[in-house]
């Protein structure tokens, strides 16, 4: 630790910089929400103030609730990010298992080919990712959607689980080797249990762009079926852009389960974040 | 390492590697190929037909198709400048203070100011498009409030303004992220080195600049990259906040969006996947002269500071 005993004058404008900044952060949040629990007049006359016992107002939440599907729109998200997380976790660690432990002819190779899409976005392949799900009928399938989500996020899990792997002791496999465990045997119980913490790390990396992403469910799967929660509210939004009690409702729902996922792993995500996980 | 079992081919390999490769080959690799392969193909007569450059020289010659993309680059250049002043500048500058020791409240500080990053484009790009509306009042009324009302403008709808204000909101949101990098890299600073600083008398603002800038400048290059890889490729913020015509008059048009419309067609423009496939490939162009530039231009450098 350094030893330098900060003037009480740093520390305050610390904070002060530090508090105005926070307050930026989340003034918008912080509107959208108080100001989805008031009356329409009450949103426009005095919209910094706190909604109380006469402008509070449930109008906005009940017309999302009648006109646009948020349950289903929910469930598709939630089927679309836990679906590509499973494959992204299962597949990336297996292939970083394989090129982490074992010498082959074109290992490095291998590596190299499978950290390309790091650097390049899935999106510039659009055209012919749509061509391709026509082809195969899996337009407006959240298959389609897993598909995508899944190839986006492999390369940078391969690269995080393959260092952590490396980490892993040989002393451990070899005697579950001489146990007479199968290679399989020895990554599904041996191996993985032990990359826990980079596996939530990766996990909590594709996380949210998945759950964001707006960019291929409005081409890949834009039927009212399968869109997601960020399609969803974009278009519920668009459609009831003049009634402002309900477009408020929208954002803020549409808040409250990214808050949620936050407040739940916002230590994982920092931790992974800090612990230099994306060098 | 593995004792190799001699006993012929090992199939383990195999199948570790299989579901991976199969599934960023099928849906990543082959449609980046195949999409700049269409990028030399147009539609004539309801048959793909094989024409060579012509679809870039339309691109780039023909005036109202080269008016679009220069206009979109010039825009997207904007937006990534914009970008590199002022959302890394307080990136790092936030995770100065935040490294800061015996700082409190220091990861209260660090999990608030990272909320924006979280919400999906379609949240931020219509919260400050209320916030910012003349309708609603809320930026016209805290900006009386300090007596600077004349300085109000409808920002989003003044061709001068709108890429400007975006880019702005769009900063609002990531400035998160070089945060996190940059605070992660000052932790990892050895003490040793800052301590052998103070006793030279290097303490407070001038130990920033003079050790600890130095020594963050890799870190400070991945995010370049990360910011220019994002922004050439950024799409949502537009689309949510102003639509695909990218308005007003086409004043907010990036690559992104300039793509999408031509590939997917709008009002009364049809779709053409050819010129949109080209100006992918544009993309892929742009991308990839950046990341080059950086990896054999800006990262040999910097490697010469680490320890």
């Amino acid at each position: 630790m350094s030893s330098t005993r900060r003037t009480s004058g740093t520390t305050i404008a610390a904070h002060a910089i530090l508090i105005t900044y926070t307050l930026i952060a989340l003034f918008p949040v912080f509107v959208i929400l108080i100001n989805s629990f008031k009356s329409r007049k009450a949103i426009f006359r005095e919209p910094l103030a706190l909604p109380n016992a006469e402008t509070f107002s449930m109008i906005g939440y009940e017309t999302v609730f009648n006109q646009g599907d948020f349950f289903q729109y929910f469930q598709n998200s939630m089927i679309v990010t836990v679906v590509s997380l499973t494959l992204i976790l299962l597949f990336g660690a297996m292939a970083a298992f394989a090129l982490a432990e074992y010498r082959f002819k074109g290992n490095t190779l291998m590596g190299l080919y499978l950290a390309l899409g790091i650097m390049i976005p899935i999106r510039i392949g659009t055209v012919a990712i749509l061509e391709m799900m026509v082809s195969t009928g899996l337009v407006n399938t959240l298959t389609a959607l897993i598909l995508v989500y899944t190839a986006q996020g492999l390369p940078l899990a391969v690269f995080i689980l393959s260092e952590f792997m490396k980490g892993v002791s040989d002393d451990l496999k070899n005697a579950g080797r001489i146990d007479g465990l199968s290679e399989y045997k020895i990554f599904f119980r041996l191996v993985l249990p032990l990359v826990r913490p980079a596996m939530a790390t990766v996990a909590v990396f594709n996380m949210i762009p998945i759950w964001n992403d707006l960019w291929f469910p409005l081409i890949l799967a834009p039927a009212e079926e399968v869109k997601t929660l960020t399609l969803g509210s974009q278009v519920f939004i668009g459609q009831f852009v003049t009634d402002w009690n309900a477009v408020l409702s929208a954002l803020s729902m549409a808040i409250l389960p990214v808050m949620i996922l936050y407040v739940i792993f916002s230590r994982q995500l920092i931790r992974g974040i800090t612990s230099g996980a994306v060098k | 390492m593995a004792t190799p079992s001699k006993s012929g081919f090992k199939w383990h390999i195999v199948v570790f590697l299989a579901p991976a490769v199969i599934v960023y080959t099928a849906v990543m690799i082959y449609p980046l190929f195949a999409t700049l392969r269409l990028s030399f193909y147009s539609e004539v007569e309801q048959e793909r037909i094989w024409v060579g450059l012509q679809n870039f020289a339309t691109l780039f010659g023909d005036a109202i198709w080269s008016e679009q993309f220069w206009n979109a680059l010039g825009n997207n250049a904007w937006f990534f400048l914009i970008h590199m002043l002022v959302q890394n500048p307080i990136g790092i500058a936030l995770a100065a203070i935040l490294s800061s020791p015996k700082l409190r409240f220091s990861a209260f500080y660090r999990s608030a100011i990272f909320i924006p990053t979280i919400l999906s484009f379609v949240i931020v790009g219509f919260a400050w498009k209320l916030i910012l509306s003349p309708i609603w009042g809320i930026a016209p009324d805290m900006l009386d409030a300090i007596g600077l009302k004349f300085l109000y403008q409808p920002w989003l709808g003044k061709e001068e303004y709108a890429l400007t204000t975006l880019s702005l909101v769009s900063v609002w949101q990531f400035v998160g992220i070089p945060m996190m990098l940059i605070y992660a890299a000052l932790l990892s600073i050895p003490d040793e080195i800052l301590e052998a600083g103070e006793c030279d008398g290097i303490t407070g603002l001038s130990a920033f600049f003079k050790i600890k800038l130095p020594l963050i400048l890799p870190s400070i290059g991945i995010i370049s990259v990360l910011t220019f890889v994002a922004n050439f490729n950024a799409f949502d913020l537009i689309y949510a906040a102003q639509g695909a015509l990218a308005g007003p008059d086409f004043s907010t048009d990036i690559l992104g969006t300039f793509m999408y419309r031509t590939f997917f067609g709008f009002q009364l423009q049809l779709g053409d996947p050819h010129m949109g496939s080209t100006i992918a490939s544009a993309m892929f162009g742009i991308i990839l002269i950046g990341v080059c530039i950086y990896l054999f231009g800006i990262q040999r450098r910097l490697r010469n500071y680490q320890f």
